[in-house]
């Protein structure tokens, strides 16, 4: 089992014309993504090295069984596109696009929920389930698979703590990147359920930064709800207030979702949270050893 | 973006909020002719994006032109806490019986808009959660409910907004809700919201952030001046698009994403640095964006030395490499760089910067390897 995405994932992906969407696209068919379309508006009856596309999501679903849809398009279409995704019954939306006006992701957000379609992003690298698929960005070499499941809101912190994990000989079940915008389809306790309820993921790695109060909120839920051990790393310490430090949600207004703040709430709960990513990983691999 | 109180206020004028007839002055004989032209008395107040900019004189009421012209020259220029003022607004004097507080804001752990209504006004919002939590009304709207006139004018009875202006009351919430989602705030904030001794309603400051990702849709707003972009370095870097933050310190520092560019800061820190900024070169940079990023770097005189901090994901390494000695050539930097490149094509980009042997770069393997090594040398 993996978490999100796997082995039973059939992809479309909106905006796999475009440079970007053909790139990452074809690289996780590459990596054994099973991609059965893509879509853009007007270029029905198109494919991309062989992946037919259509002028719907709708089409895509009925004709090639997709269940997860990849957002690929620009920002001032995406809300749209996951709209569409969301009306046309894929189980699992994955938004990459960045820069989605945070208005429209709440609205989606709502719709999401009602329907029972589960929302990754926007702004997020994607979700690896290691040797089974890949959905997104995440540069797959950086990660083996294992037993360690990873959350994360930031890309590349998430590719270095993967990567001192892997050097270390542990792998990963899932890495699932819910990215840093103020209002994100999953939040840290979403995936904490779902990697709590996964046979094959022993223990949790999260990493957090500064901003809104999911590390609070979560830190609360691991204590309730969680029993397999749970580290995290946060990222933000120096952060001066006020300042906005290129994820949208990483900002501190008035003296909540500080760094200091965060990692005082998950150590108050017993989580053990790692000074600097190369620590957070050797926690990491301790707390392993320890269930061994 | 957080707008300037003259900007907001003029954002509430073309919704129909009611607030004192005023003028926008960025000069002292603009300014009295403002003043002229709104009759006294007035009030010339300095337009910054900080707070409490009464009590640091940036606020003052002119009863002729005489006080408008020294009260203008006074302000215009004024340090308030660390912001020059460059703009004046100048606006006719209330006479104030009541002051209240409204906002509408992006609760984000919610993730829903926020409606918050006290009597207690004309002090912090944060103060009054803290001393009279029972005066704050807040109630949620759910998605797709828009704020009915019946549901404000509920707020406001359970606020303890006396009987005659209730109504007005009601009337500004639902505007400021409007405008949250008409102009894609994820703040709008009247504070004090003023009955005047007529009983009118009227909005005597504003306070408003718009979303940067909505701009598009409102090209007017990303025309206004961002009081952000004021420090050198700030503008520069928005000027070639990369997304800088200046901390003051004399580690300058580089990295890819947000996440790892904020965790480069706090393991600089721990090893005894200050860092001077926050520079994210993003996700697949190229050696162009790498020039551009050293460029605003080096032009902070405070910086004595450069980490960069890449992992390479979508970020070709090589190419980080091609940037830096790219850079060397065409800005000549002599101060010591320090050098931690991992991750795609990483080997390549180690290669070309040791051919290109420059006499200043220092490669380190580790991150904290090289936080604890550019500390060293920028203290040289």
């Amino acid at each position: 089992m993996s978490i999100i995405v796997g082995s039973e994932t059939k992809l479309v992906v909106s905006g796999l014309t475009g440079r970007e969407g053909t790139f990452h696209g074809l690289r996780n068919r590459d990596y054994g993504t099973d991609l059965v379309a893509g879509v853009t508006p007007g270029k029905g009856g198109q494919d991309v090295d062989g992946v037919p596309v259509f002028d719907s999501i709708g089409e895509a679903v009925s004709e090639r069984s997709a269940n997860t849809s990849m957002i690929f398009v620009p920002a001032r279409f995406a809300a749209a596109a996951i709209d569409e995704a969301i009306d046309a019954g894929v189980e699992t939306v994955i938004a990459i696009t960045e820069g989605i006006p945070v208005l429209d992701m709440m609205r989606v957000y709502w719709k999401a929920r009602k329907a029972g379609v589960r929302l990754v992003g926007p702004n997020c690298p994607g979700v690896l389930s290691p040797g089974k698929a890949n959905v997104g960005i995440i540069p797959a070499q950086f990660f083996d698979a294992g037993s360690i499941g990873v959350v994360s809101k930031s890309g590349t912190l998430t590719y270095q703590i993967g990567n001192e994990l892997k050097q270390a000989g542990m792998g990963n079940s899932s890495i699932v990147g819910i990215g840093g915008d103020p209002i994100v389809g999953s939040d840290f306790i979403d995936v904490l359920k779902l990697y709590e309820a996964d046979e094959e993921t022993e223990m949790i790695v999260m990493v957090g930064e500064i901003g809104g109060d999911a590390e609070e909120r979560a830190a609360d839920f691991i204590a309730e709800s969680v029993s397999k051990p749970v580290v995290a790393y946060i990222a933000g310490f120096t952060a001066p207030p006020g300042k906005q430090m290129g994820h949208a949600g990483a900002i501190i207004s008035g003296s909540s979702g500080t760094a200091e703040a965060k990692k005082e709430a998950l150590e108050a709960k017993g989580v053990r949270v790692g000074k600097s990513p190369t620590e957070a990983a050797q926690l990491a691999v301790e707390a392993m050893k320890a269930l061994a | 973006m957080d707008l300037l109180e003259y900007q907001g206020k003029q954002l509430f004028a073309k919704h129909d909020v009611p607030v004192p007839d005023g003028r926008h002055a960025t000069t002292v004989d603009d300014a009295v002719a403002a003043a002229n032209e709104i009759g006294y008395p007035c009030v010339v107040k300095a337009q910054v994006a900080i707070g409490k900019r009464g009590k640091a004189g940036g606020i003052k009421v002119a009863k002729d032109e005489a006080e408008a012209r020294a009260h203008s020259e006074a302000i215009l220029g004024m340090d308030i806490r660390g912001f020059t003022v460059h703009d004046l607004w100048i606006e006719r004097a209330s006479e104030i019986a009541d002051e209240h507080y409204a906002s509408v804001i992006l609760d984000r752990s919610a993730k829903k808009l926020l409606v918050i209504l006290t009597r207690m006004g004309g002090m912090d919002v944060e103060e009054v959660a803290e001393q009279h939590p029972e005066t704050l009304i807040k109630r949620h709207l759910e998605a797709g409910e828009e704020l009915t006139l019946d549901l404000a004018r509920e707020i406001a009875v359970d606020a303890g907004i006396d009987d005659d202006v209730t109504d007005g009351v009601a009337r500004m919430l639902v505007k400021l809700s409007e405008i949250a989602l008409a102009e894609d705030a994820t703040l709008v904030e009247v504070n004090p919201l003023i009955v005047t001794g007529d009983r009118e309603v009227i909005a005597l400051d504003s306070k408003a952030t718009i979303d940067n990702n909505s701009l598009f849709r409102h090209p007017e707003m990303a025309e206004l001046s961002d009081e952000s972009a004021e420090d050198p370095q700030e503008a520069m870097a928005k000027e070639k698009g990369l997304t800088y933050v200046k901390l003051g310190g004399n580690v300058g520092i580089l990295g890819n994403g947000a996440g790892l560019c904020m965790s480069t800061l706090d393991v600089v820190a721990a090893a005894g640095g200050k860092p001077a900024n926050f520079l994210d070169a993003g996700g697949g940079s190229k050696a162009e964006a790498i020039v551009d990023a050293l460029e605003v770097i080096t032009s902070d005189e405070n910086v004595t030395a450069i980490l960069f901090n890449i992992f390479g994901g979508i970020t070709r390494c090589d190419e980080i490499a091609k940037g830096i000695i790219e850079a060397s050539k065409q800005i000549g930097i002599e101060m010591p760089l320090v050098v931690r490149l991992d991750g795609t094509n990483s080997e390549e980009g180690l290669r070309l910067l040791a051919e290109a042997d420059l006499s200043n770069l220092h490669q380190e393997k580790t991150m904290l390897g090289a936080a604890e090594r550019v500390v060293e040398l920028a203290k040289k």
